[in-house]
């Protein structure tokens, strides 16, 4: 009996991930929630510029990449000439929250149907670790080598807060993936987010806290520890907008 | 059977395209061209189509990319400002081989600039869209008429070439109102798209369309593949205009609204016994070069009419090679040259007589 197998909505295509970071456990959750929808076939994901560029190697539906931030751009391109298709985005931290704000919040703010999986790691992996806009108060990355002093480099960018604050979107809810626990609740939320779309329903956004190991110079032990001790305390878990529950 | 009507330039454009199978129009308000937004506002949701005003230049542009990905036609516009913002998603479009047309109805720079006509995105269009080795089909327009004919080949020749196609008009062309034949003939030409992005079916493997490209040696081998098609776009798609040029001694080269303006100049210099013609590049990119090579045989200079500190002259001297001499007639930042201009430079240069 099969007990574990890999998503058929995952290639075959080795990861180039680096050990105990958490794209590998977020990129099979996007791929169980696809399956289980069996949205695979009308399915059309757009990668994002950051670690996960290479996701279109990894997912077996067509996959579109993106210039940094504008990922939602295309997505909204996409959604409005194939609105039978499923679409979704898959950003980091820096493509959704830095360079591409503006296409975030109008996206969000036009209520596109589509879905986007945006993993927050509080630092720039591809280019070997400067400070995220969501880098925390205090954490030392490559540009902030003295820590991040709020004074000069600001404060870290809420997501699902600023979204929050616009009519538009349907679906908000930040998740992590430090425990088993945590990773099933991050489950939940992704189909949600992807079945928010097939029932036409709005912008459905799912933040997920991730995990850094190399650049945040930890074990992938110590990582989880991490984000859950400075984390998701300055990014609290929850729903922050659910207009399918609000009656 | 065609409808003849009065239009603005700007407005031709948008009809075309709608004509020519065009159902997606992405962009963002900016003078001269904000007409083909209001066109498209009013007639996309009446046909099917989507009109959608995005947030910036910048986001246009890759909803342009996201509906090219899906192989259906769509068109952004803008003017000088606006495109200097779409410039890295022209790059994107072109190194993923993304049909599209985008549309600069040009006004003075640098910078903010005026809202007045200008043809100073010269360089821009036929050199430097944006990072990498890339080229775009790039149209002239000269009237209201071929606003509307071009935009329709533009379209066409994005598909049958898989580039981005530029239809580069100015805010003169763009604001002025003419007589245009719409001809039902225009019409949306099928081309087989298997690269699109629409979704496996589960029937096929998963198309991916992406410009990253990290092993060298394959991104050097995709580049040459790429200018392999532009020497075959090159080859096949030059359109230029010859006006009497027969017996021309003395060869303009203009293009646009400047080009207008030097028929006029050369009329009234004919009547004054001075052979002069024009040479009309249709196509920007690629450029007419051999037939301008050709009339260096004939001619003892050339004159480049141009509403820009000097951009097209360079093109004009690597067609002739630097055999004959070639003069720059022009006013920027808004100002556009006059029949009285041109036809002093013509008399100027016919004085010279062809010597440096």
């Amino acid at each position: 009996m099969v007990v574990f197998k890999k998503p058929h909505a995952l290639t075959d295509v080795p990861m180039h991930y680096c050990p105990g970071c958490t794209h590998g456990i977020i990129h099979r959750l996007v791929a169980e929630a696809i399956d289980e929808l069996g949205i695979e076939g009308r399915t059309v994901g757009v990668a994002s510029v950051g670690c996960s560029v290479m996701s279109y190697d990894y997912f077996n539906c067509d996959m579109v990449e993106a210039a940094h931030g504008r990922a939602p751009a295309v997505a909204t391109g996409l959604k409005r000439s194939m609105p039978e298709n499923i679409i979704f985005t898959y950003q980091g931290d820096g493509d959704l929250a830095a360079i591409g704000t503006a296409e975030t919040v109008h996206a969000a703010s036009r209520g596109e149907n589509i879905t986007v999986i945006f993993v927050n790691n509080a630092i720039y992996g591809m280019t070997g670790g400067q400070m995220a806009p969501t880098s925390l108060p205090g954490q030392i990355t490559q540009t902030t080598p003295y820590g991040r002093d709020v004074t000069k480099q600001g404060y870290p960018v809420k997501v699902c807060e600023l979204l929050s604050g616009l009519d538009g979107p349907t679906y908000l809810e930040r998740v992590s993936v430090d425990t088993p626990q945590a990773v099933k609740k991050a489950k939940k939320a992704i189909t949600k987010a992807f079945r928010n779309q097939v029932e036409g329903k709005g912008f459905s956004l799912v933040e997920v806290l991730s995990t850094c190991p190399t650049n945040w110079g930890l074990t992938p032990v110590e990582s989880l520890k991490w984000c859950r001790e400075n984390m998701i305390p300055y990014y609290p878990l929850g729903v922050y907008r659910d207009k399918g529950a609000e009656k | 059977m065609s409808e003849k009507v009065l239009m603005k330039g700007n407005e031709a454009i948008a009809e075309a395209a709608i004509r020519s199978g065009c159902r997606y129009y992405l962009g963002y308000p900016i003078t001269p061209q904000t007409e083909i937004a209001a066109y498209m506002a009013k007639r996309m949701p009446k046909i099917g189509g989507t009109f959608l005003q995005a947030e910036s230049e910048i986001s246009a542009i890759n909803m342009v990319y996201g509906v090219a990905c899906s192989g259906k036609r769509c068109m952004t516009s803008s003017s000088s400002p606006g495109i200097s913002l779409k410039c890295e998603g022209l790059s994107y479009l072109a190194a993923c081989d993304l049909p599209s047309v985008i549309v600069n109805v040009q006004r003075g720079g640098p910078g903010l600039g005026g809202i007045q006509p200008s043809q100073s995105d010269y360089f821009q269009a036929t050199k430097g869209s944006g990072h990498g080795d890339f080229r775009m089909i790039v149209l002239a327009p000269s009237s209201v008429q071929e606003m509307a004919d071009l935009t329709s080949l533009a379209f066409d020749l994005a598909d049958k070439h898989r580039m981005p196609s530029m239809i580069l008009a100015d805010g003169t062309i763009g604001q002025m109102m003419e007589p245009v034949e719409l001809s039902d003939t225009m019409h949306e030409t099928h081309y087989e798209k298997p690269w699109a992005c629409t979704g496996t079916n589960l029937k096929r493997e998963h198309n991916i369309i992406n410009s990253l490209i990290l092993k060298p040696e394959i991104l050097e081998q995709l580049n040459i593949e790429r200018y392999k098609k532009y020497e075959v776009v090159e080859k096949e798609e030059v359109r230029y205009e010859e006006f009497m040029m027969d017996d021309a001694e003395i060869c303009i080269v203009a293009f646009g609204i400047a080009s207008r303006v030097s028929k006029s100049a050369i009329v009234e210099a004919r009547k004054q016994g001075i052979k002069v013609g024009l040479i009309r590049p249709i196509t920007l990119w690629p450029f007419p070069s051999e037939p301008i090579k050709a009339a260096a045989d004939k001619v003892k200079s050339f004159i480049s009419v141009e509403l820009s500190m000097g951009q097209l002259i360079y093109d004009v001297q690597l067609a002739e090679e630097c055999r004959k001499p070639v003069y720059l007639c022009s006013r920027v930042g808004g100002m556009i040259v006059s029949p009285d201009y041109v036809l002093n430079k013509i008399v100027e240069v016919n004085n010279l007589g062809g010597e440096n």
